[in-house]
C-alpha cells in the first residue's frame, strides 16, 4: 500500500506543473473551429476573429461603428456615387515581403469578385471595375451608387491578400494564408489550434506587444471557461450570459462586453410553401402583431439570460444611430393580443409549428415564448431541429415560426436588405412588398446617415407591422480574459483586436 | 494456407464494396443541404449554385458515387468542403491522436478492471467485494460527459495540476502529452474498467472452483501463486478478447469525451463533419474505420487458423 501511495505521488509530481510558455503568448479560446482561413472563401463568424489578427482590411470600425482607416488612408465618393477613390497607406508589406500597393488591392478585390465559390461576390456585386490610379490609389467604378460598400470593405471583402501567394496557392490559399495583418500564419492543426506569430514588418508594429497568438477551438462553453479559470487560456470569446456572475466573482478575470450588432428573433412564415400559405401568419397581419404583443421581452431577458441581453424590436439595436426612436420596444399586453386575434377572426388555440435550433439557450428562450404566447391563444409546438437541417427546412418553408438570429453587419443594409426584399436569399418568411423593395434600394443609393435613416423609417413603419420577423433582443458580446491582459477594447462586432494589447508576466 | 488467405482477401472486395455503398447511401438520407450548411449565413443563390457545381452536388447520386469511388480506388479520398484540406491528410492527422487515447484508455481500464475483478473474486462476499462492486456499478452508470467536466474542475481548476483540455503530441512534449491525455483516457477507461471488472470477477470465481486450482492448492503452493499463476491466467482469456473488441470501438473515436476535452481525434472530426454536412470527410473517415475493422477481423481469423489447423479446410 505504501508503495502504491509513493507511486501515486511520483505520478502526480510528473504530471503536475505547467510547461514553460513564453510570456507574450496569448492563448485564445474560440467557441468553434473556424472554416478555411481564406478571406474570399470564408463564411463563419469565428473565422473573422482569427482574421482580425491575420489580415488587415482597407477600413476598420471604431466603437461607434464609424469607419476608420486601416490599409486605406482615406476615401472619396464622386458626386454621382459611382466612383470611389481610395488612397492607400504606403510602405505596407505582406507577410511574404511583397508590397501592399494598388496592384495588390486590385488583385485581391478581383479575386473576391471572381474566384469560384467566393462568398464575397454578392458583397461586391455593385463593383463593376477596379482601376489602379497610381501605386497608392485605387478607383472602384460602381454599377450603381451603393453606400454600404465601404462597410463591406471594413470586413472580409476589404481584406487584402498577397497577390503572389494567392496566385500560387489558388483555392488552397487558406491552408497557408499570407496577408498584411499584425500576426503571420505559423501552423494550423484542424480542430486543435491555429498559431500566429508577430509580423515584425507590420505597418503598426510598434503597437504590437505580443509575440505569439494561439487560437484553440473549445466547443463546450463550460470547458472554455474552466480553461480560462485554470490559466490554460488567457481570453475566451462567447462566454455565456449565465456565467457572467461567476466570471465577475473571480478576481483573476476581467470582462469586456458590448451589445452585438446582430439580433435574435422569430421568423414567421407568411407565404413560403404549404406551411406558410395554410399557416396563421399569412392570413392577417394582426395575428403577427398579436404574437408580438403577447411576448414580454424584458421577462424573456430576465428569465433566460439573467437580464444580460438588450430587448429590441428592430434589425439594429437601440444603441445604433439607425434605431428608429419613433418605434420603441413594445410592452406586453395579453388582453390586446387576444383582441387582435378576435378582430382577425381567428379561433384559438392557434397551432404553430415552431422550429428551434438545438442549443440550450435557444431551447430555453423558445419555452418562455411558448408559455407567454399560450396566454394569448397560441399553441406553439416546439420542434427542436439540428442547425444544418433547420436551414434547409427554413429555405423550403417547412415551419411556421423559426427562432433564429443574425450575427449582424456594420451597415444597417446588411441586417435588412437580404431579409426584407422580395425573394431575397434570407427572406424565408416570403414577405414581399413593392414599396419596401423600393425604399431598400433608395437607402443603398443615399449616402448621408440622416437621409438613410429617414428612408429606413418608412421601411420600419411597414415591416414592424407586417413583416416576417419579430425582433426580440440583442445579445451581449461577452469576452472574458485574465487580469494580466491590459488595454483590451471590445467593439460591437465581437472580433478580438490585438493591436495595442499587452500581456503582463 | 495461401489458398485460405487468397479466398479471404477476395471476399474482402465485395464486403468493402457493400460497405462503401451503405456509407454513401446512408449519408444521402441525412436531412439538410451540404451547400446550404456550408454557406451558413452567406447563402446567396448564385454562390450556392457554384458550390453545388464545384462539388458535384447537382449530379445524380450514382454519378457522385462513381466519382468518389474512382478517387478512392486511386488513393484519393476527396477534399473537405469546409477546410479545403485533403481528407487523407485529415485522417493521418487525427489517427495518431485517437490511437494514443485508445491505447491509454485500454491500459487504464485493464489495470483497474482486472485488479478489481481479481480482488473482488478472491475476497468474495466480504466488505471489500461489496465495495468493489459498488464502485464498478458507479463506473458503469457515470456518464462520460459529466465525469469529464467534474475531473476538469477538480484537477485543472481547483488543484491546478493538469491542463483543462487540449492535446499535445508525445513526440512534441512527452510530459505535456501525458498531462493532456490522462483525464480523457481515464474517463474512457473508467466505464470499460467496470465492465472488465465484472467479467474478470465471474471468470475468476469459476476458475477458483476448478480442479486444476484445487490440484495446485493440494501441491502446497502459496495462495498468491495459485491465484496469479493458475487461476488468473485462465480467467484472463475472455477478458483479453473483450479488451481487443473495445480497442476497435475506441479507434473509431470517442465522440463525447473528445468533445469535452477538445481532443482533435476521429470522434471530433466526424461529428464536426456531420454537422457541417462535409460529406467527403464523413465518407472517408467511415470507410477507413470500416476497413480497419474488417482487416482486424481478418487478422483474427488468420490467427485462429494458425493456432488451429483444423479450420484450414
Amino acid at each position: 500500500m505504501k508503495r502504491l501511495a509513493l507511486l501515486g505521488m511520483v505520478a502526480a509530481a510528473l504530471l503536475s506543473g505547467s510547461s514553460a510558455i513564453a510570456q507574450t503568448t496569448l492563448r485564445i479560446g474560440l467557441a468553434e473551429d473556424p472554416d478555411i482561413l481564406d478571406p474570399t472563401l470564408a463564411r463563419t463568424y469565428v473565422g473573422r476573429i482569427v482574421f482580425a489578427a491575420l489580415c488587415d482590411k482597407l477600413f476598420d470600425i471604431d466603437d461607434k461603428l464609424n469607419l476608420v482607416p486601416q490599409l486605406a488612408l482615406s476615401h472619396e465618393t464622386a458626386s454621382d456615387g459611382k466612383t470611389v477613390t481610395i488612397k492607400l497607406r504606403s510602405g505596407v508589406k505582406f507577410h511574404d515581403g511583397e508590397a501592399m500597393d494598388a496592384e495588390a488591392v486590385k488583385a485581391s478585390l478581383e479575386r473576391h469578385m471572381t474566384l469560384q465559390g467566393s462568398f464575397r461576390k454578392p458583397e461586391l456585386a455593385a463593383v463593376d471595375k477596379v482601376e489602379v490610379a497610381d501605386a497608392s490609389t485605387v478607383r472602384l467604378l460602381l454599377k450603381n451608387p451603393f453606400s454600404p460598400l465601404l462597410a463591406q470593405l471594413a470586413d472580409r471583402a476589404g481584406m487584402i491578400l498577397s497577390p503572389k501567394a494567392a496566385k500560387e496557392a489558388g483555392d488552397k490559399f487558406g491552408l497557408k494564408p499570407v496577408c498584411a495583418g499584425p500576426f503571420k500564419f505559423v501552423e494550423r492543426v484542424q480542430q486543435d489550434r491555429i498559431v500566429l506569430e508577430k509580423f515584425p514588418d507590420y505597418w503598426n508594429a510598434a503597437n504590437v506587444h505580443l509575440d505569439r497568438v494561439i487560437f484553440r477551438p473549445i466547443v463546450e462553453s463550460t470547458v472554455r471557461l474552466a480553461n480560462l479559470k485554470s490559466g490554460s487560456l488567457d481570453l475566451i470569446e462567447r462566454a455565456l450570459a449565465t456565467d457572467l456572475k461567476e466570471i465577475k466573482a473571480d478576481p483573476k478575470l476581467k470582462l469586456a462586453t458590448q451589445i452585438e450588432i446582430g439580433y435574435q428573433g422569430l421568423t414567421l412564415n407568411l407565404a413560403n410553401g404549404e406551411a406558410g400559405k395554410n399557416g396563421p401568419f399569412g392570413k392577417d397581419p394582426r395575428v403577427r402583431l398579436a404574437l408580438e404583443t403577447a411576448i414580454d421581452r424584458k421577462a424573456l431577458s430576465d428569465v433566460v439570460f439573467n437580464g444580460e441581453v438588450l430587448p429590441g424590436n428592430q434589425w439594429v439595436s437601440p444603441r445604433s444611430p439607425y434605431f428608429q426612436q419613433k418605434f420603441p420596444v413594445p410592452s406586453r399586453d395579453v388582453a390586446r393580443a387576444k383582441k387582435l386575434l378576435a378582430d382577425a377572426g381567428m379561433t384559438t388555440p392557434i397551432a404553430v409549428d415552431f422550429m428551434v435550433p438545438n442549443n440550450p439557450e435557444s431551447r430555453q428562450a423558445a419555452e418562455v415564448i411558448q408559455a407567454m404566447a399560450a396566454e394569448a391563444g397560441f399553441d406553439m409546438k416546439i420542434r427542436v431541429t439540428e442547425f444544418a437541417t433547420s436551414l434547409k427546412e427554413a429555405e423550403e418553408g417547412r415551419f411556421q415560426a423559426f427562432f433564429i438570429g443574425w450575427s449582424g453587419r456594420i451597415d444597417p443594409d446588411g441586417n435588412s436588405y437580404i431579409f426584407h426584399k422580395c425573394k431575397a436569399p434570407q427572406n424565408n418568411g416570403h414577405f414581399c412588398n413593392a414599396e419596401v423593395d423600393q425604399w431598400l434600394d433608395d437607402a443603398r443609393k443615399a449616402s448621408k446617415v440622416e437621409e438613410r435613416k429617414a428612408i429606413y423609417e418608412k421601411v420600419a413603419d411597414k415591416y414592424l407591422k407586417e413583416g416576417a420577423i419579430i425582433y426580440l433582443y440583442h445579445r451581449l458580446v461577452i469576452i472574458a480574459h485574465t487580469q494580466r491582459l491590459e488595454s483590451y477594447v471590445q467593439l460591437p462586432d465581437g472580433l478580438v483586436r490585438l493591436v495595442g494589447v499587452k500581456l503582463k508576466p | 494456407m495461401l489458398l485460405f488467405l487468397g479466398k479471404r482477401l477476395l471476399q474482402l472486395i465485395p464486403t468493402l464494396f457493400f460497405v462503401s455503398v451503405i456509407i454513401f447511401g446512408l449519408q444521402q438520407l441525412l436531412p439538410g443541404d451540404p451547400a446550404l450548411a456550408m454557406a451558413g449565413e452567406e447563402r446567396d443563390p448564385d454562390v450556392l449554385e457554384q458550390i453545388r457545381k464545384q462539388y458535384r452536388l447537382d449530379q445524380p447520386v450514382y454519378a457522385q458515387y462513381l466519382y468518389w469511388m474512382g478517387g478512392v480506388l486511386s488513393g484519393d479520398l476527396g477534399e473537405s468542403m469546409r477546410l479545403k484540406e485533403s481528407v487523407l491528410t485529415l485522417i493521418l492527422q487525427k489517427f495518431p491522436v485517437t490511437l494514443q487515447l485508445a491505447l491509454m484508455a485500454i491500459v487504464i481500464s485493464l489495470a483497474i478492471g482486472v485488479t478489481a475483478g481479481v480482488i473482488s473474486a478472491v475476497k468474495k462476499d466480504t466488505a471489500i467485494d461489496y465495495a468493489v462492486n459498488l464502485v464498478s456499478l458507479w463506473g458503469i452508470s457515470t456518464p462520460n460527459f459529466w465525469l469529464g467536466i467534474m475531473l476538469i474542475f477538480f484537477f485543472a481548476v481547483h488543484l491546478g495540476w493538469l491542463p483543462a483540455s487540449g492535446y499535445v503530441s508525445p513526440f512534441e512534449d512527452f510530459k505535456l502529452s501525458m498531462q493532456t491525455t490522462i483525464l480523457p483516457a481515464f474517463v474512457l477507461g473508467n466505464s470499460f474498467a467496470a465492465v472488465l471488472m465484472r467479467h474478470t470477477r465471474s471468470a475468476m470465481l469459476q476458475a477458483m472452483t476448478s480442479d486444476y486450482v484445487r490440484t495446485a492448492r493440494a501441491k502446497g503452493l502459496a495462495e498468491r501463486v495459485v491465484i496469479l499463476k493458475h487461476a488468473m491466467r485462465n480467467a484472463l482469456t475472455p477478458v483479453v478478447t473483450l479488451g481487443a473488441l473495445e480497442l476497435g470501438t475506441l479507434l473509431s473515436g470517442a465522440v463525447l469525451t473528445e468533445q469535452v476535452f477538445s481532443i482533435p481525434g476521429f470522434g471530433k472530426l466526424i461529428v464536426d463533419s456531420v454537422f457541417n454536412r462535409d460529406y467527403a470527410v464523413v465518407q472517408g473517415v467511415t470507410l477507413i474505420t470500416a476497413t480497419t475493422y474488417i482487416l482486424l477481423n481478418l487478422l483474427a481469423d488468420i490467427a485462429y487458423v494458425l493456432i488451429n489447423p483444423r479450420l484450414r479446410g
